[in-house]
């Protein structure tokens, strides 16, 4: 493949996902709204994701207290560390870290799943009888990531400042001390920081998942290349997003 | 009927006029022309990746041709929106190869389906339609069975089930018979002789001489992107034909290596 053609298909392939994003935020509010398939979705994406969620966020709190205590001894401020757990925490490694945890399980089975329904003909047999595929099987996937992946992070968020403070706990600082440093560190604008993060990275997921799910191509080969690719895709770009987004943050403070 | 000759009704039938699609610098169909007019049966012979699917799948919208007309009773569908489709598309079903139930369904949702797209409410009455649709095809006992659960043949049956629920005037066939042993071969024949004699318009596509005999009255060739015959069994055998006498024998060779046809009803 020359330059020339990747590029040409690296921007029809943006093109694709941007009006495939377009439609499916309109179609999140026009029936019909497949109530069974978004109750479904919620349960796989959200439920299905919660215990690598609590593993990846009570081991990411253990280590960033432990990093934050050896930073604080040498100046006696050990009772800071509940502020600073939170504040890396909410703003970026709870949606960042949740982020990637959904994409490595959920946004990978998305593709995958759409595209062996692609490959069995089943999304042209949905056609024929008379369904709206985004509005079925897109906004569907979309409404229950964009609805999982912020309370997700908050879990994370949670269990996060819980692994923390037991590690603050072995170096003598007590709850008290704890919890009274994070509002030293944060402000209301940090929370909205860290429940708009995971619901933008969502729409990656979803968009990402959708689009190559449904352009697969080639059997169950295909399949297992397009999973790969939204994987990577995903991931790459909820990375790129977070920087940007944090710089918008920062410009509204 | 009468008035559709007097020019008073829009015609009825799929017309495909000057088919042109080609996919991946590969063309599949050129200058491809089909007439089915309603209440008969056709079946379009060809080799694997002739292109018999993507032949269904351009009646059906599912893909847009490069150029050419498509029709069904009268509306010209290339350039249509999908939403626009979905309503042309209602009067025809397909019974995809490998049956395309959807996985996550039972066999009796994955035949109520279009009723419930089509926005029947009532449960009761989609249960009547769905045990008399499996009843059919003798299946009502797998109706709570998923696709998984289902051997190849009775998925096709359920997509022939499917396929009925909404009272299809065109059903399309791809491959109804292929992998499955002669017992599903024949419960499948039969089915589709069934549904002749109630007056459905039937398009099947498939690599199988001995299914197509088995089914329908008139055949055509798919070779070369083109229709290179069109006729009843009898006229196939007799015109003797290089492609047909191929696909005849008992151990055909392969199809490509023919070029020039020697008659075309194009
Ligand atoms: N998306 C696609 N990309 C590239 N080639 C394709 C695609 N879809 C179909 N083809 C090619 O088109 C040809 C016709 O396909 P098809 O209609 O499925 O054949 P048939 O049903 O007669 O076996 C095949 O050679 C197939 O490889
Ligand atoms: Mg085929």
């Amino acid at each position: 493949m020359t330059i020339s053609t990747r590029v040409q298909e690296i921007f029809r392939e943006t093109g694709a996902i941007a009006a495939l994003t377009l439609r499916a935020i309109t179609g999140i509010f026009q029936k019909p709204y497949y109530q069974r398939e978004f109750v479904t979705q919620l349960d796989k994406i959200g439920v299905g994701s919660l215990f690598i969620i609590l593993l990846t966020g009570l081991f990411t709190g253990m280590v960033m207290s432990l990093q934050a205590l050896i930073q604080l001894k040498p100046f006696a401020a050990t009772s800071y560390v509940g502020g600073m757990v939170a504040m890396v925490m909410v703003k970026e490694l709870g949606p960042v870290l949740s982020a990637l945890m959904v994409t490595g399980r959920v946004g990978s089975a998305i593709t995958a799943e759409l595209g062996t329904m692609v490959v069995t003909e089943q999304v042209d047999a949905m056609r024929v009888e008379g369904t709206d595929i985004v509005k079925r099987l897109v906004v569907s996937r979309l409404k229950a990531i964009l609805v999982a992946l912020p309370l997700l992070a908050v879990v994370t968020d949670t269990v996060a400042l819980f692994g923390g403070y037991l590690m603050a706990a072995g170096s003598g600082v007590n709850l008290i001390m704890y919890l009274h440093s994070i509002p030293q560190f944060m402000a209301l604008q940090d929370m909205f920081e860290g429940l708009a993060k995971p619901a933008f990275f969502g729409v990656i997921i979803a968009m990402i998942g959708c689009q190559v799910g449904l352009s697969t191509r080639g059997g169950a080969e295909g399949v297992g290349s397009s999973a790969k690719r939204a994987v990577v895709l995903s991931s790459v770009l909820i990375l790129v997003a977070d920087f940007f987004l944090t710089k918008i943050f920062i410009a509204f403070r | 009927m009468d008035r559709v000759r007097m020019g008073i009704m829009p015609s009825t039938g799929i017309r495909l006029d000057k088919v042109t699609y080609s996919v991946g610098g590969r063309l599949i169909l050129q200058d491809f022309d089909l007439s089915l007019d309603r209440g008969v049966n056709r079946t379009i012979l060809g080799v694997s990746g002739a292109g018999k699917t993507t032949i269904l799948k351009l009646i059906l919208g599912l893909i847009p041709p490069n150029s050419g007309s498509i029709t069904i009773d009268g509306t010209e569908i290339t350039g249509l929106s999908e939403a626009r489709l979905r309503e042309v598309r209602r009067p025809i079903a397909v019974v995809f190869q490998g049956g395309a139930l959807f996985d996550s369904m039972t066999v009796g949702e994955n035949v109520g389906y279009r009723l419930i797209e089509q926005g029947t409410k009532n449960p009761a009455e989609i249960e009547r339609v769905v045990l008399e649709k499996l009843g059919f095809v003798g299946l009502e006992d797998a109706i709570d069975l998923y696709p998984a659960e289902l051997s190849g043949g009775m998925k096709k049956r359920v997509a022939i089930a499917r396929a009925l629920a909404a009272d299809p005037g065109y059903i399309l066939f791809d491959e109804p018979t292929t992998g499955l042993d002669p017992i599903g071969v024949y419960n499948i024949c039969e089915l589709m002789r069934r549904l002749q004699q109630q007056g459905k318009t039937t398009l099947m596509v498939t690599h199988d001489l001995h299914t197509a005999f088995q089914v329908s009255q008139r055949f055509s060739f798919l070779h070369e992107a083109r229709l290179v015959f069109e006729g009843t069994r009898e006229e196939l055998m007799a015109a003797g034909m290089e492609v047909t006498r191929e696909f005849l024998s008992p151990t055909p060779r392969s199809l490509f290596a023919y070029t020039s046809p020697e008659r075309t009803t194009a």
